[in-house]
């Protein structure tokens, strides 16, 4: 290939990775949302001495969250609390379904 | 270490140690099995640090054998540093050593992906470029070096550990199938996430983090794969904000 062949490909390739881009990246964005978890599957890689990954004990923990996609948490359906009033996520860490 | 520190520190990890001497309870005797329930302490803690540490060793090999591995582990390479978030990176080597497991010869691979997305969640944070960033004139371009975040991490193994570790962490992924497998970790927001990296795209990496011009770069990972496609992977380093920088080399005059 010669030079100018080997530039144009890197510069098409590139300027492909800049249009997928601008497409994809709001979509990529997520956010933390509490109450949503099922026991034992909140996120967090954190690993060993550290005290938030699959550490929630009964489902959604209200004090627990877990990665989604951003704008979506407080329209997950969940199903209603023992009590019947309706389960919602949160963005912040709830009061409710905390471990005894 | 202190010859009395030494003592204590073997026999916390020898049960067929003596009690060090000089252990006394509020009473003036001895105090045995108060170093007895230390001693447990300390061993059914880091066997619990250790299935933390490695769920999917765990998890391929069952509580039990884990159990057994962590406890002649711990006791092999105990902590050599406070930080237990990064304890058992001597494990990889540990699994290949031993040869009841020869015959798994990829949990050591595995073992290092865990321990290299651990690794991709404690690093340090850092500023990545936007796509824009990239926009530079097509002559520019080759001669441009990029900079990684310190949170992307790299791996190569002949076996297929990008398959294994989906297959016994996600639900409904594929069964995995032999072959080799390279991995990008990285690390767009707060978790990291290991992605298979297509043929040639582990060369480039390694070319780009060796200093090479992503002209060079690529010379390098087509003559490793033909049909390399950097747009391709280029998308993935800026969707995962894995790119820090770009620095064009200028001529010398």
């Amino acid at each position: 290939m010669s030079n100018t062949a080997k530039t144009l490909v890197i510069a098409s390739a590139v300027a492909a990775a800049i249009a997928g881009t601008a497409t994809t990246a709001s979509a990529q964005a997520k956010e933390k949302c509490y109450g949503v978890a099922l026991a034992g599957q909140n996120d967090c890689a954190a690993g060993p001495g550290t005290t938030c990954a699959g550490t929630s004990t009964v489902d959604y923990q209200g004090n627990a969250w877990t990665l989604v996609d951003a704008g979506t948490c407080a329209d997950i359906e969940l199903p209603a609390q023992a009590d019947g009033s309706p389960r919602k996520g949160s963005l912040e860490a709830l009061e409710r379904d905390l471990p005894a | 270490m202190t010859e009395s520190q030494a003592t204590f520190h073997d026999a916390l990890l020898d049960a067929a140690q003596p009690v060090p001497l000089g252990l006394s309870d509020a009473q003036a005797r001895p105090a045995g099995r108060r170093f007895s329930v230390y001693r447990n302490n300390v061993a059914v803690s880091l066997t619990e640090a250790m299935h933390e540490a490695f769920p999917v060793i765990a998890k391929l090999l069952g509580k039990q054998n884990m159990d057994g591995l962590a406890g002649l582990f711990l006791r092999r390479h105990p902590p050599s540093s406070p930080l237990m978030m990064h304890y058992g990176e001597a494990f990889p080597d540990f699994l290949a050593g031993m040869e009841q497991l020869s015959h798994l010869g990829y949990l050591p691979d595995v073992a290092r992906l865990e321990l290299a997305l651990r690794r991709s969640y404690h690093a340090a944070d850092s500023t990545p470029i936007g796509p824009e960033a990239l926009a530079l004139s097509p002559d520019d371009l080759p001669r441009a070096q990029l900079a990684f975040a310190p949170a992307i991490g790299l791996l190569r193994s002949p076996w297929p550990i990008h398959a294994i570790w989906r297959f016994n962490t996600q639900d409904g992924a594929p069964k995995p199938q032999a072959g080799a497998q390279d991995i990008l970790i990285t690390r767009a927001e707060f978790d990291p996430v290991p992605h298979l990296l297509p043929k040639g795209g582990a060369e480039w990496i390694q070319a780009v983090q060796a200093g090479q011009t992503l002209g060079d770069a690529h010379e390098t990972a087509l003559a490793a794969a033909d049909g390399f496609d950097l747009g391709a992977l280029l998308a993935l380093l800026l969707q995962e904000n894995a790119i820090t920088s770009v620095n064009i080399e200028r001529l010398e005059t």
